[in-house]
């Protein structure tokens, strides 16, 4: 048997969380390198998992499949397509960045004297590689019930994470910042809740369809796949739709979806910066993810069925967020209104049903990750300057601290999709690919680009240019030499796959192509396709009726 | 020969990266850097021209392909450039003019701390505007023609110290990403029609596809050169746009930017010249537009506005004259050109006479400088020449041409366009010889004193100068003059060898097609129209500017002065549609995300569950005992599924 890597890859960040939770209590620095070096030691399994992975070969790879509840059919099985490949290393790739950025984020909840019960420190950044590895394993696990157990029990460290090292910057006072941390948290638990709730009962509906039909109960994706392309399994129309919107209702909680959303700007604007992009980077990616795995997967015909209100769905929260984000006040609100707007285009690609769209989407799952932090994690190092998450409390902040200007300007522009940034990408290829099949949506979600410039522009304008603000101390530092190693390199990349997204689509497409298979879906063809004859063989017509050169 | 074509935009590419990112260390050369790489690609511009020269005029095209970009199924876009005549004139116009102005800015910047992110930024405008002209598919174009958008708002919101910059930089952005979701819709279309966006296969095809596909994919790229153009409705944009430096307001006008929406129409003629509907649209966009810069630029006061509206309306004969199909787009070319020279050439000269007025851009305290800045004077004074169209110089060769098109399209419509185009030629010859008459002739008003009106000046440069008192006008350095002065002979010989032989007409044709017009009328007649036209506005401006005192405060001015100051009231209008339904859609949908959605979505959870959505209830440690029933609600589901198949 060969090395379990994708086991691997989950269990070392869990091991890294039990050895930061084990660091004595005075050791609190050893307790934040311990968990940076698990991170980036995942980052290296991660990579190995990207190499290892062949995109010409089997959908499946790296698989893992162990006998777990024989009972209920539960198997511990894992195994990668290239969509799910990515998203590992996009969640191990942020980890060492999220990390880095949060590294005194806990500390002003250090007690005085040495206790060695409470240790927030090692706690904070214990649940977060306890995350990373939750995560790591509902993107690996192809076995239904496993992901449901992972992908229910992240809740677990988030609410931790989100009540308990909440941001403290609050216009009325600490207490009351406590207060809407715990609102925060709470809604984020009880919406997710819900929606799991939910999911489990589909679950358990998807035990007894397969056990009544396949005469033994599982749980087993590629099982499941393989019997509905035999032909051995077939469910009732009624039946499928009901389990699809049990399944799809939690991934749209998560993901999240209009009207589902409200429990995001709590979460982001309440968490400290790190943890916010730790929820809508990583985190909110196992839905989108979900609905391309597990909706689209074992749910085709539903699916189809879905796809006008699902797409309706998603132009509205594209729209709706996009406007709201112009009208927030709060820069981390502002950020999780983006966010939801930026969800809209990953669920409007993955139901366009074409490759442009669900490639598109993978790719915009990956690259929103990235932008996002870029973007969050500046303007957590602003606000930790000047404790205030509110945009009319800066002005000016260009002329004191330009290089944080600067990076908080590149991450605007990622978020608004600029050309030569690797979000420009992702959506124009969501968006050919929803207009190759349903051109008004494409052309209604095109407006969203607009809205984008508009809410990245006004934040941009209202915080960092005009006089200096007096509440802007003129010796506000620039960045530090730790925040600037956390953003550099989040800015290489998206200048990098904005040139370079070839890397990429080469690991997604085929997966992609899978899916497409799955749905039974293929691409529009061109009213007048015109064979790429490659430049030079070009010639026109006559000499009238070309007309671009020669 | 082809493998030079990526050095042409990676010269500025690479001035851009090394001034942005090399911090403090690159400050005391880093001027000249920019200058160097600029002048680089104009060098490298320059060989392959004359390489192209030494082909045959069918075989002057050259292709690079560098790597494949976005591979995805069917959609396959390429790193490949594409250097034929039409890109050729570009390149030599964006690098030269762009060269010359990079000079003029070392003196005029001198005194600005962050010079070296200015000169970056300069680099970065020329980089993204060849990769505009460059690349051989939309959605390469459309890298170049949103990095045009991202140079222009960080050089028009250059001083962001000043609110005004901030907000007018972000509204150039806003507004052109208007026209920019229309190119992303044309490609869209391209894409489901042709299953291509490249332009030897969907342009040499263009003709396969319907009329009403063409004609939509027309009106969409309309739409984008609309924003990049500033034509309307998308102009309002270029007014505020003057808050930038003015070597910055000579390279929007004269070598980028602006000229970029032309490009886009030319480039695209095969899909235009099948579609006459959205050749109709670009006409009159194009005619509407030449009248309104017009008359926005008789009313401005500020020296640079009533050059911007000038741009607005020359842009609006090119776009006119593009619309006309092949016998427009190379007088189209040819116009832009020419304007290229003598429009840089007069922002370069109003950027002299504010850096020896204090800054001031008021033409009413300006007056009599001629004696004071000789050098500016004459090469403003050519430029002026050429834009009015005086007969021999740039400007008339090219746009008598415009208008002889104009009347050729035939019928009434090209009796109305060729008034137009006349309209236009006497209106831009009174508002220009108005700026010439207030600023080099008259009274020296600058020695009156008195309060300083309203509108603040539009440089602040004036701070870091640091002079105060009475402004002592003087001629600019070296360094300024001499792009002003090699300017100014393109302003007066470049339309004429254009013209000699028809050489430019001839150099194009292999890519822009072309087709004699016949007007109604004698060419020599239209011409003559033309001459007589442009002396009655010389003659009228100079009634009332040149033989009467000019009264420093603006007098009141008829309702149409009032409306022209305010650009015929786009703002009015853009923030009446637009701006405040905005504001109150977004603060309604604020309070509607907050008070509704949260609250049914919450609520119908609630009367799901029999849980309470109630924010007070939920905070006072309800928490544990909700998730345990709704553990003990799975447990119970797990336990009655399990029930059920047993029996």
């Amino acid at each position: 048997m060969s090395f379990p890597l994708l086991t691997a890859t989950a269990a070392l960040p869990a091991v890294g969380a039990i050895a930061t939770a084990a660091v004595p209590a005075a050791r609190k620095r050893v307790a934040k390198w311990v968990a940076l070096l698990f991170s980036v030691a995942t980052l290296a399994l991660a990579v190995a998992v990207l190499v290892r992975f062949d995109p010409d070969g089997e959908r499946y790879q790296l698989t893992e499949s162990h006998s777990w509840i024989r009972d209920f059919g539960v198997r511990y099985e894992l195994g990668v397509d290239g969509i799910a490949a990515v998203l590992i290393a996009l969640t191990a790739l942020l980890l060492p960045f999220i990390i880095g950025a949060a590294w005194h984020d806990a500390d002003d909840l250090e007690p005085t004297r040495p206790n060695r019960r409470w240790r927030p420190t090692q706690g904070f950044f214990a649940m977060m590689l306890a995350v990373e590895a939750m995560v790591v394993m509902s993107f690996a696990a192809t076995d239904v019930f496993l992901f449901y157990v992972f992908f229910e029990a992240m809740l677990i460290p988030m609410y931790f994470l989100i009540g308990g090292f909440g941001d403290r910057a609050h216009a009325a006072g600490e207490e009351e910042a406590g207060k809407q941390r715990s609102y925060a948290a709470v809604k984020f638990l009880l919406y997710n809740l819900a929606g799991g709730l939910i999911m489990l009962a589909a679950v358990i509906g998807l035990f007894v369809v397969t056990s009544d039909q396949l005469g033994e109960g599982t749980y087993s994706l590629q099982q499941i796949v393989q019997a509905r392309a035999d032909g051995d399994f077939q469910l009732g129309t009624n039946t499928e739709r009901l389990l699809f919107l049990g399944f799809f209702f939690a991934f749209a909680v998560k993901a999240p979806l209009w009207p589902l959303h409200t429990w995001l700007p709590n979460a982001m604007g309440e968490s400290t910066a790190p943890v916010a992009v730790l929820i809508t980077a990583v985190v909110d990616k196992v839905g989108t993810f979900a609905m391309l795995r597990f909706c689209l997967g074992l749910f085709p015909e539903a699916s189809a069925w879905a796809t006008p209100v699902v797409i309706v769905l998603a132009l509205v929260s594209i729209l709706y967020g996009a406007l709201l984000a112009v009208g927030q006040r709060d820069m981390k609100r502002l950020i999780a209104y983006a966010s939801i707007s930026h969800f809209g285009f990953i669920v409007l690609g993955i139901f366009a049903m074409t490759s442009q769209g669900q490639s598109g989407a993978t790719l915009y799952m990956v690259f929103h990750g990235v932008s996002t932090a870029a973007l969050m994690l500046v303007a957590g190092f602003l606000i930790s300057r000047r404790g205030s998450r509110l945009i009319a409390d800066y002005g000016g902040v260009q002329k004191v601290a330009p290089v944080l200007a600067g990076t908080f300007l590149v991450g605007g522009l990622a978020t608004l999709s600029l050309p030569g940034l690797a979000p420009f990408i992702s959506e124009f290829l969501v968006l050919v690919g929803t207009f190759s099949r349903y051109p008004v949506a494409g052309i209604v979600a095109t407006a969203g680009i607009i809205l984008a410039a508009l809410y990245v522009l006004l934040m941009y304008q209202r915080t960092m240019t005009g006089p200096v603000e007096k509440s802007v101390v003129r010796e506000m530092p620039d960045l530090r030499p730790r925040e600037l190693a956390v953003v550099a390199p989040l800015i290489a990349l998206l200048i990098f796959f904005g040139v370079f997204p070839q890397s990429l689509t080469g690991i997604v497409n085929p997966a992609v192509e899978h899916t497409m298979s799955d749905v039974q879906k293929k691409d529009p063809k061109p009213d007048h396709p015109v064979a790429d004859k490659g430049w030079f063989d070009y010639k026109p017509v006559d000499g009238h009726a070309g007309g671009d050169h020669k | 020969m082809e493998s030079l074509i990526g050095l042409l935009v990676g010269f500025p590419l690479l001035g851009a990266a090394v001034l942005l990112c090399g911090g403090k260390r690159v400050d005391r050369t880093g001027h000249w850097l920019g200058v160097l790489l600029a002048g680089a690609s104009f060098v490298v511009g320059a060989v392959l021209f004359l390489d192209m020269l030494g082909k045959n005029a069918d075989e002057r095209a050259l292709h690079q392909h560098l790597f494949s970009w976005v591979p995805v199924e069917s959609f396959q876009a390429d790193v490949a450039f594409q250097l034929d005549q039409l890109s050729m004139t570009f390149v030599l116009l964006i690098t030269g003019v762009g060269t010359l102005i990079h000079i003029y800015s070392v003196g005029y910047m001198e005194h600005d701390e962050r010079r070296r992110r200015f000169f970056g930024y300069l680099n970065l405008f020329l980089a993204a505007m060849l990769l505009l002209v460059l690349a051989d598919n939309y959605l390469l174009l459309y890298v170049g023609w949103e990095g045009v958008g991202l140079a222009s708002y960080l050089l028009i919101g250059f001083w962001q110290h000043k609110p005004s910059a901030a907000v007018a930089a972000k509204k150039a952005f806003i507004v052109n990403r208007v026209g920019d979701a229309g190119l992303a819709i044309a490609i869209f279309l391209m894409f489901t029609t042709f299953g291509s966006f490249a332009f030897a296969p969907v342009l040499s095809n263009a003709t396969e596809a319907g009329e009403g596909k063409l004609t939509a994919i027309g009106l969409m790229l309309l739409l984008a050169a609309c924003g990049k153009s500033a034509q309307v409705p998308l102009q309002s944009w270029l007014g505020d746009a003057m808050e930038g430096p003015t070597p910055v307001s000579a390279l929007i006008h004269a070598a980028t930017m602006v000229t970029a929406g032309v490009y886009l129409i030319t480039r695209s003629g095969a899909i235009f010249n099948a579609a006459p509907d959205a050749q109709t649209v670009v006409v009159v966009v194009g005619a509407v537009t030449l009248l309104y810069g017009a008359i926005v630029g008789c009313a401005k006061d500020d020296i640079k506005k009533a050059l911007a509206g000038s741009t607005m309306s020359q842009i609006g004969y090119m776009v006119l004259a593009a619309g006309l199909g092949p016998i427009g787009y190379a007088f189209a070319i040819m116009h832009l050109v020419t304007h290229g020279f003598f429009k840089a050439g007069l922002f370069l000269g109003a950027g002299s006479v504010m850096h020896g007025m204090n800054d001031e851009v008021d033409m009413r305290r300006y007056g009599g400088l001629r004696k004071y800045m000789p050098v500016t004077f004459v090469t403003f004074g050519l430029g002026y020449l050429a834009i009015i169209g005086f007969p021999g110089l740039s400007g008339f060769f090219s746009k008598d041409q415009i208008i002889e098109a104009a009347f050729a399209k035939g019928g009434t419509q090209g009796w109305i366009l060729g008034a137009v185009t006349l309209l236009g030629a006497a209106i831009t010859a009174y508002y220009m010889t108005r700026v010439m008459l207030l600023t080099f002739f008259g009274e020296e008003r600058w020695r009156q004193k008195t309060p300083s009106a309203d509108a603040p000046s539009a440089e602040p440069a004036a701070e870091v100068h640091g002079e105060h008192g009475g402004p002592h006008p003087h001629e600019s350095p070296r360094s300024m003059t001499i792009p002003m002065i090699v300017l100014a002979f393109g302003s007066v010989f470049a339309g004429g060898l254009f013209k000699v032989g028809d050489s430019f007409v001839h150099w194009l044709e292999p890519v822009t097609q072309f087709e004699h017009g016949h007007p109604p009328v004698s060419a020599a007649v239209v011409t003559g129209a033309t001459v007589v036209t442009m002396l009655v506005g010389v003659g009228a401006a100079w009634l009332q500017y040149g033989r009467r005192p000019v009264p420093v405060v603006a007098p009141r001015g008829s309702l149409l002065t009032r409306a022209a100051r305010r650009d015929l009231l786009q703002d009015d209008i853009n923030h009446a549609v637009l701006v405040k339904p905005g504001e109150y859609l977004t603060r309604g949908l604020v309070y509607v995300d907050s008070k509704v959605v949260d609250g049914l979505v919450n609520g119908t959870a609630a009367s799901f569950g029999g849980l309470s959505g109630r924010t007070r209830r939920l905070q006072n440690g309800f928490v544990r005992s909700y998730a345990v029933s709704m553990f003990g609600g799975a447990a119970v589901l797990v336990a009655a599924t399990l029930l059920m198949r047993a029996v």
